[in-house]
Order: structure tokens, then C-alpha cells, then sequence
């Protein structure tokens, strides 16, 4: 049995939530003054998942430097920092539009990055 | 570039956009968008994060795009924008004076104004802080710019001083970005800025956050060398023997935003002590018949969604003054705030011009549990909402229904005020 230890971000309290996971699945949370910071926990404390944003650096429009872009959908926490690093050195050109690939599959978690703003 | 309008709204980012749609859409045929930048957007340029749009679009956007589908719905026809330009004036009487490097010295005569010119952030020398005046000292939303806009970084060893929502957020960017952020220190005991940023840009990366903490030095002549960072004392004053060193080449400031009002002033509009944003009616109206106010120009707002949703009520009415269709004034209804409750927008209410359903924004002035949100109708308590946690970093509401007020003849004072449980 593993604890886990959690802010809730559910409302500005912040509840301090103590997540017992067994076998990768909750058994218990504790700390929570609603059920919102239940339902919080169990995802949070087994998979937790971001979407990352950033942004590079962009060629051919004199107006702009950077188009700023994000991963598609979520990605495990854990390869926030992979993701970020598989833009690194990465430049597009434009014309770009929102919602346009410009990297396929980041650090393997199978997202691509997109486009967030037409340049 | 005709020099007449019936509508102008000031500034092109969330606020302006939602206004002129709004206007447009209720019949106004003749508006213009004056935006100092040389796109439309304001500061949602530059917010690359996502969390936009989730009560607009039901959905998480990150700001570019939150912007976007503004734009293309304001650029889809019937608004005019005059971009690159800066509002220099605007009068009571409406005539608004502009300069840009293509036209020079533009005066337009309008028939409503629609003020949404944002907010800035508070500055070093708003602060007292001693020491030199050495580089490397950034607003947060600076830095953000100089990342997410400009592609550059401003620096590697970072302070942040306050717990804004943008310290945070850039807390987490720069991080990402190869920089280490030794700390972020907050005078309050609590921080100003969003859970959800507190949890996901400084204990995602395991930044502390320290509360009740300031800057009392900064070290470096040319460059920034160190922060001297102190624990205060209930009073804010710090505590002596408290001090830490921490070296660094960058100190970002995420200490507040004041709305944005030198036009404002210029033009006569009252504003309010409390907000720093003009004292508005029911419609969002000053005190100057057809200049109206939204978003954090009025005041300094968590979420753009209710940016928007603001600016969408002031665009209308603004339509509905030029085109005369207001209903007549039967006298304004004071909105008192107070036992905790630190303002609210609007300050005052016409029953007979309000719309059916109206929405009162207000912000508590400390972290409060278990308390009732109560609105008083003179001696008649209404409303008794529970809450149970309120902080100054997250803004309430009440909607106020027209009925309820035209049940009530002669009514006198609305009070908003925090009862205990």
C-alpha cells in the first residue's frame, strides 16, 4: 500500500488529501471536506496527466518570433519535461494555422504538439 | 478612416473584442476598435498556457487560441479596427484622439466609448525595495513576453516575488525552460494566485512557495547577484534576524495589477478607491452618460471568461444607448459592500434598467471558511449563500434578479456582507 500525499485544486481551500493506492488503483482518500476532492484524488493520484505549452521559434513572417503551441491532449506528468525537450531546436516556418502538427508523436507518449496561433 | 463612430472601443483584447461583437450583434452598425498593438488579442498573446474558455467554450484553450475565435468573429464583418494606434484621449464628450505612424493625429467623434484597456502590473517602485537599480529585474508578465513572444530568456537563477497568477505561471515556463526558480516569496499569509497554478506550476516542479516572505534587498550593481529574502510579521514588517541570501541573476515582480484608467481621468470618469476601475451602474455605465467599462480596466479579473461575459453586457448597452432604446432612469439603488466583502461591480443598480438576470461581481479582502455570502435588501436578508472557503485571489458572484427588486418599492441600500455560519 502506497500513500500518497495531494493538494486539491478543485477550490481554493486546497485540501490536503492523503490517497492510499494499492496495486496501481485508490483504496481510500482521506483530508477531503467534499466529493469533489475524491473524484480529484482518484484520477490525480494513479495517472496524473498535463497538457504542456510552449512556444518556437518561427520563420518567414518579419511580424513574428515564436508561435506558440501545446500537446494536443494530455501526457503523463512524468514526460512533461521529455516533451519539452523534443521542442528543443525544433523551428517551423510560416504559414502556420491553429491546430497544425508541428510534431508528431512528442517524446513517445503518442501526442503530437500543435499550433495554438496562426502566424 | 471615417472620423465618426457611434461606437469606439478602447483597446482590442478580450474586453474590446466581446464589446464590439456584442455591440454588433444587438444592431450597432458603426463601430471601431482601436488597439495599441500592432495585432488584436492584448495580453492573451502572450499567455500561452492553457485554462481559457472553460465556462465560454467548455473547453481548456490556451489564450492565442481563446483570442482567436474572438477575432474571427469580431473580423467576420461590421466592426472597423484601427491597429498600432494609441488612444492619447478621450473626452466627455466623447471625441477620442489617437496617434499612429501611419495616420499621424486622428481625432474620432463617438457616440458611446466603451473603456477596455486592461489592466498593468504593479511595478518595483511601487514596492520600496532598497538596493541599486541593477538589470535583471522583470514584471513577471515582462518576462512572459520576453519568453513566449520574443523567444528570449531572461535570465537563469531566478526569485519570484509575489504569487500572482503570472509569477506562477511563469514560475513553471521558466523552469521549463532550463531556468531554476529558487523561490517564490508572497507578503500574505496566503497567496494570491489560483490553486490550480499553486499545484501545477510550483509543487508540479517542487518550488517552494514561501508565505509571509519578502524581498528586503536586492544585491548586484550592474546585474542582479542576490535577493535577501525576510519572514514579516502579522503587519507585514520584517521580522529582523529572519534573512536569507539567495543568489541569483533574475528577480521577476508578480505584486498585482491596477486597471489601467489615464484615459479614464482624462475624460472625468469617477473611479473607485477600492477597484482602481471606474464606478459603473447596472449597465456597466459611468458616471459620464455613453462611456461604459469592462474587464480588468473596470476591475482586475481571475478568469477571461467573465472578461468576456462583462464586456458582452457593456457592448450591448452601449448599443442600446446610441440607438436611444434605454429605459428611463427611475434612480440608482446604492451597492453597499462590506464585513469582508471588499467591493463589488456594479456599484449601484436602476431597477427599471437593469436586465432580468444581473450578475455582481465582488472580492472578499481576506481567506475566509464556513462563511454565508448574504445580500440585504435594506433590513431584509435575501440571499444567505454558503461558501465554504473565500480568498481575495479568487473573485464571487451573485446574480440579482429584476424581479426580485421590483418586489421590492422604495428599496434604499443593497448590502453584500459575510456572515459567520
Amino acid at each position: 500500500m502506497e500513500q500518497i500525499h495531494l493538494t486539491c485544486i478543485r477550490c481554493p481551500r486546497g485540501c490536503q488529501l492523503e490517497v492510499a493506492v494499492e496495486d496501481g488503483a485508490v483504496v481510500s482518500v482521506a483530508g477531503n471536506a467534499c466529493k469533489r476532492g475524491e473524484t480529484y484524488a482518484k484520477t490525480e493520484a494513479v495517472n496524473p496527466v498535463r497538457v504542456v505549452t510552449s512556444s518556437v521559434p518561427v520563420t518567414g513572417n518579419p511580424a513574428h518570433h515564436m508561435v506558440s503551441v501545446k500537446t494536443k491532449g494530455d501526457v503523463p506528468k512524468a514526460k512533461v519535461r521529455a516533451v519539452v525537450d523534443a521542442l528543443k531546436g525544433l523551428t517551423v516556418e510560416s504559414p502556420v494555422a491553429i491546430g497544425d502538427v508541428v510534431l508528431a508523436d512528442a517524446a513517445g507518449t503518442g501526442v503530437d504538439i500543435i499550433a495554438t496561433r496562426n502566424v | 478612416m471615417k472620423a465618426a463612430y457611434d461606437i469606439v472601443a478602447v483597446g482590442g483584447g478580450p474586453a474590446g473584442l466581446a464589446a464590439a461583437i456584442s455591440a454588433r450583434d444587438a444592431g450597432c452598425g458603426s463601430i471601431l476598435v482601436i488597439e495599441r498593438d500592432r495585432e488584436l488579442g492584448g495580453i492573451l498573446n502572450q499567455c500561452i498556457h492553457n485554462g481559457f474558455g472553460l465556462i465560454t467554450f467548455d473547453e481548456e484553450l490556451t489564450g492565442p487560441e481563446y483570442a482567436a475565435r474572438f477575432e474571427e468573429q469580431a473580423l467576420s464583418g461590421g466592426i472597423d479596427f484601427m491597429l498600432d494606434t494609441m488612444v492619447i484621449d478621450v473626452s466627455a464628450d466623447k471625441l477620442v484622439t489617437v496617434v499612429s505612424r501611419a495616420e499621424g493625429l486622428v481625432q474620432i467623434q463617438a457616440k458611446a466609448v466603451v473603456l477596455a484597456m486592461g489592466c498593468r502590473e504593479r511595478p518595483r517602485g511601487a514596492l520600496n525595495i532598497p538596493g541599486f537599480r541593477p538589470a535583471g529585474i522583470y514584471s513577471a508578465g515582462t518576462a512572459q513576453r520576453l519568453v513566449n513572444i520574443e523567444g528570449f530568456m531572461p535570465g537563469r537563477e531566478v526569485v519570484i516575488l509575489g504569487s500572482g497568477d503570472i509569477g506562477l505561471i511563469m514560475a513553471r515556463r521558466m523552469t521549463l525552460e532550463g531556468a531554476h526558480v529558487a523561490c517564490v516569496a508572497e507578503l500574505m499569509p496566503y497567496s494570491g494566485g489560483l490553486k490550480r497554478n499553486i499545484v501545477q506550476c510550483l509543487d508540479d516542479f517542487g518550488i517552494p512557495l514561501l508565505l509571509s516572505h519578502t524581498v528586503v534587498r536586492i544585491e548586484g550593481q550592474k546585474r542582479v547577484e542576490a535577493v535577501v529574502i525576510a519572514e514579516v510579521d502579522g503587519r507585514g514588517k520584517p521580522i529582523p534576524g529572519t534573512e536569507v541570501t539567495y543568489p541569483c541573476d533574475t528577480l521577476l515582480l508578480s505584486v498585482g495589477l491596477i486597471p489601467e484608467n489615464e484615459l479614464s481621468l482624462s475624460a472625468g470618469v469617477e473611479l473607485s478607491p477600492v477597484t482602481r476601475g471606474p464606478v459603473v451602474n447596472e449597465i456597466l455605465e459611468t458616471n459620464i452618460p455613453g462611456i461604459f467599462a469592462a474587464g480588468n480596466v473596470l476591475h482586475v479579473h481571475d478568469l477571461v471568461d467573465y472578461v468576456s461575459q462583462e464586456a458582452a453586457v457593456a457592448g450591448r448597452n452601449a448599443a442600446a444607448f446610441v440607438a436611444g432604446n434605454l429605459d428611463d432612469e427611475v434612480g440608482e439603488i446604492p451597492l453597499v459592500a462590506t464585513d469582508g466583502i471588499r467591493y463589488t461591480v456594479p456599484q449601484s443598480i436602476d431597477p427599471s434598467r437593469m436586465a432580468d438576470e444581473l450578475v455582481v461581481r465582488f472580492r472578499v479582502g481576506n481567506v475566509y471558511e464556513n462563511r454565508y455570502i448574504s445580500v440585504y435588501f435594506d433590513d431584509e436578508r435575501v440571499k444567505h449563500l454558503k461558501r465554504s472557503i473565500l480568498a481575495p485571489g479568487e473573485m464571487e458572484q451573485v446574480k440579482l434578479k429584476k424581479a426580485e427588486l421590483a418586489a421590492k418599492p422604495g428599496l434604499k441600500t443593497i448590502t453584500f456582507k459575510l456572515e459567520e455560519a
